[in-house]
């Protein structure tokens, strides 16, 4: 494993994983906000939970980067494509698992079985995270696409 | 009146529905809400959540679905609800003995629902013979889709029944006879004597497996800790002033109509039930309007409920994020674009009152009022302790600078006509409250920056192009719209907006050329003349609909805040009161001539003008003024961050 390799490119997938995020969200097409959910985990304060957010979601696609760089190993080649490809089993898995069990670990994110007590803040994201917008899916699907053929194009075997 | 008795016939084989929209009370668990007749039928449920399609809607057709538990032959009954709670009893009694249903959506704190496995959804009914012997008949018919879908029910032996349904899978248990019949029909007779009873439990599972609560003692365990949750919930509030009884059970209805998963705040729980008997103004209102929410979390933080204040508060600036700095006039309670306005041609109507629409078509219109009362929400969680945070400023900040932009231009205003955009007064004023709740969050510095030269200079121009043009010298009135002779309801509220004295020579004669011109009888007020009505699409004739709840109170509210005695306002406001059906509830118009209850039901409108009006009568008859409109300064530390958004 090429590690300084890794070291470079896990890091600059993930600010352009978090880039089209945030862009989707400044075209009004989601409303889905990877730092501030991953931070509002630890503090209810806006400001420091996009703050811890982004630190915790850097550090997630640097851990998250591991298991592509091994898939590459262990295929022998890196290409955009094939990173392109664990993006996208990526995604699917995000938005059908992960978002479905955000509200069951998320200390201030309300599920759909919430109420009649209002509690807490954070609204469930729900299936395919629609709720933070119909264009949602595609905004997650696009930025996980990128950050994998950006690992897949730039990592170095050797 | 609460505890009058109604006879109602005994029902047929091919049934026709006989309830009227106030012969309904509503149940729900702040996440859906049902519908429950004076002759013990669900004629209205919509799951998973509140605009979901249908289950149950004989409501606006008698084949559309219903679940109906009845004595068998002539029957009286008396209803209520369990004191400070939305669990609903309902007293038939025959000749040879009395029974009583007690319906509810049972509902537990976070805290109880990590201990026990409940379902998603579920609707309870526990019947008891309290006297005699009597024999009952029930029927349940789920009809999925708004009624176009027959359910495929399938019998599990001690399980009960099942059927899916596009929404997830239905569970019904229940100890009565039953036997299934065709087209998914489900029916059954029994003969209960004094002390026995029955459970019935109907439960949705929208994804995940279903869980199958037990009956009998379960079901009694549901129901306490269901009374429990509400009574807790209602005893929070602050309110000691005239109709106690009936200021409380608005709340409750009130909180009956927010979505809890998200802090959005419904409009109704239902659609289409007519704003005149037989007529096509029939609206879908299970959505997030802008303006009633905000409304309602004035109201219940007005009581004392900061949560909720909190979380729509939250809601807001999350949902309307899509569409910043533009604000829609409704979302869904997730904050997206309801669906599409559409006919559902099938459904015969409340009582042949077609069409029945899904979606509505105000989502694409412009209402600039909606930008004055959403920050006067958010004012009003401030004086009730909450901070705000710099993404919140400047969303904020960004609507003060679209209404600078936009405040000169005509919109469809309050009352969304279909026949295009005019210079609604009211909307001209809700632009000032805007401007003049962000200069007085930035004095008090909620608000760090603000173009203040630029808010300052738009507040003057509204206020003077209001004056010179809103006020029609020869009616001796402000008017509904920009240099004309039109009045409206909606001039009451400059008073409670703070843009003018209610006692001014102005709000008085405005106030008495409006109880002349918009006056219904019996204290009760049409929202604009009748014979000045907007024309609306499908209906080229004048419209003719009721006269309107909240304007009604906003009579009563303009009394106490200084244009008329605390007496003149009390009497009024209690009059007003007596308009509610037997158990409370108001629906969004009232007929003058029968005082039936008319339009989607219950309204949170409505009770909003009722609370409000009642905390400012409370205020005035203890001797206090009007409930400050001051924002104080920013709280700092530990408490503040208890509030922030």
């Amino acid at each position: 494993m090429n590690w300084n390799s890794w070291l470079l490119w896990s890091p600059v997938a993930t600010l352009a994983l978090t880039s089209v995020m945030a862009g989707s969200q400044g075209l009004h097409l989601t409303r889905m906000n990877l730092p501030y959910m991953l931070g509002s985990i630890f503090t209810p304060n806006r400001e420091r939970a996009k703050l811890i957010g982004f630190v915790f979601h850097m550090m997630n696609g640097w851990i998250f980067s591991l298991a592509y760089v091994a898939a590459f190993q262990s295929w022998g080649r890196a290409t955009w494509w094939a990173g392109a490809a664990i993006g996208l089993v990526q995604s699917i898995f995000v938005l059908t698992v992960v978002v479905d069990l955000l509200p069951s670990f998320h200390p201030r994110m309300a599920s759909e079985q919430t109420g009649p007590t209002v509690t807490r803040q954070l609204e469930p994201p729900g299936f395919l995270a629609l709720n933070y917008g119909y264009q949602t899916p595609i905004s997650v699907l696009v930025a996980h696409l990128i950050y994998g053929a950006i690992l897949g194009g730039f990592y170095s075997m050797r | 009146m609460p505890g009058a008795s109604f006879s109602i016939a005994a029902p047929q084989n091919v049934r026709s529905n006989p309830n009227a929209i106030g012969d309904y009370a509503a149940i729900g668990d702040c996440r859906s809400a049902a519908l429950v007749g004076r002759d013990g039928s669900i004629d209205w449920l919509c799951w998973p959540r509140f605009d979901s399609p249908s289950l149950f809607a004989a409501l606006l057709d008698p084949s559309a679905g219903h679940w109906r538990i009845a004595p068998v032959g002539p029957f009286q009954t008396v209803r209520r609800y369990i004191e400070n709670t939305n669990v609903l009893q309902t007293r038939f009694d025959t000749g040879s003995g009395s029974l009583l249903l007690t319906d509810l959506m049972p509902v537990a704190s976070e805290e109880e629902k990590r201990r026990l496995m409940l379902p998603e959804r579920e609707i309870l009914r526990l019947v008891e013979c309290e006297r005699g012997e009597v024999e009952l008949e029930w029927s349940i018919e789920p009809r999925p889709g708004y009624g176009v879908r027959s359910a495929t029910v399938r019998r599990l032996g001690q399980l009960g029944f099942r059927a899916e349904s596009p929404e997830g899978l239905l569970s019904l248990r229940t100890d009565l006879p039953a036997e299934l019949r065709e087209h998914g029909r489900i029916e059954g007779r029994a003969r209960l004597s004094a002390g026995a009873s029955a459970y019935a439990s109907l439960t949705l599972a929208a994804r995940d497996p279903a869980v199958l609560p037990p009956l009998g003692e379960w079901s009694h365990t549901a129901l306490e800790r269901t009374v429990r949750w509400w009574q807790g919930w209602a005893s929070a509030a602050r309110y000691e002033g005239p109709c106690r009884e009936m200021v409380i059970r608005s709340a409750l209805a009130l909180k009956l109509m927010v979505y809890a998963p998200s802090g959005a705040v419904i409009a109704a729980p239902t659609t289409s039930l007519p704003e005149r008997i037989g007529a096509p103004l029939n609206w879908d209102y299970r959505f997030c309007w802008l303006r009633d929410a905000s409304l309602t979390v004035r109201a219940l933080v007005g009581l004392g409920y900061v949560d909720e204040a909190h979380a729509f508060v939250n809601w807001l600036l999350h949902a309307t994020r899509l569409t910043y700095p533009e604000l829609r006039v409704l979302y869904d309670v997730h904050g997206n674009k309801p669906p599409d306005e559409r006919v559902l041609h099938r459904l015969a109507g409340h009582q042949g009152s077609v069409p029945v629409r899904i979606g509505n078509l105000a989502a694409d219109q412009r209402q600039l009022d909606v930008y004055g009362e959403v920050i006067d929400a958010v004012i009003h969680f401030v004086r009730a302790g909450g901070t705000l945070d710099r993404e919140t400023e400047g969303v904020l900040r960004a609507w003060g600078e679209y209404v600078c932009r936009n405040w000169e231009q005509p919109d469809e205003g309050i009352w969304e006509p279909r026949t295009g955009r005019a210079h609604h007064t009211h909307s001209r004023v809700l632009c000032w409250v805007a401007l003049d709740g962000l200069l007085q969050l930035h004095e008090k510095d909620h608000i760090r920056w603000a173009p203040l030269a630029m808010f300052e200079k738009n507040r003057e121009l509204i206020r003077q192009e209001i004056e010179g043009r809103a006020w029609n010298p020869s009616l001796e009135s402000y008017v509904a719209e920009l240099d004309s002779d039109r009045l409206d309801a909606t001039l009451l509220l400059l008073a409670w907006y703070g843009f003018e004295p209610a006692r001014s020579d102005r709000m008085r004669a405005t106030y008495r050329r409006i109880r002349q011109q918009l006056g219904a009888g019996d204290g009760l007020l049409y929202r604009y003349p009748r014979n000045q009505e907007p024309e609306r699409e499908g209906d080229p004739v004048s419209p003719g609909e009721g006269a309107f709840g909240i304007c009604s109170f906003w009579a009563a509210e303009y009394l106490a805040l200084g244009g008329g005695t605390a007496e003149e306002a009390r009497q009024l406001f209690e009059w007003l009161c007596g308009y509610a059906n037997d158990v409370g509830l108001f629906a969004e118009e009232i007929d003058p001539g029968t005082g039936a209850a008319l339009g989607n039901f219950p309204q949170a409108f409505t009770h909003v003008g009722l609370i409000n009006a009642a905390l400012s009568i409370a205020r005035r008859l203890e001797g206090e003024a009007p409930i400050p409109r001051q924002v104080p300064h920013r709280q700092e530390g530990s408490e503040a961050e208890k509030t922030r958004v």
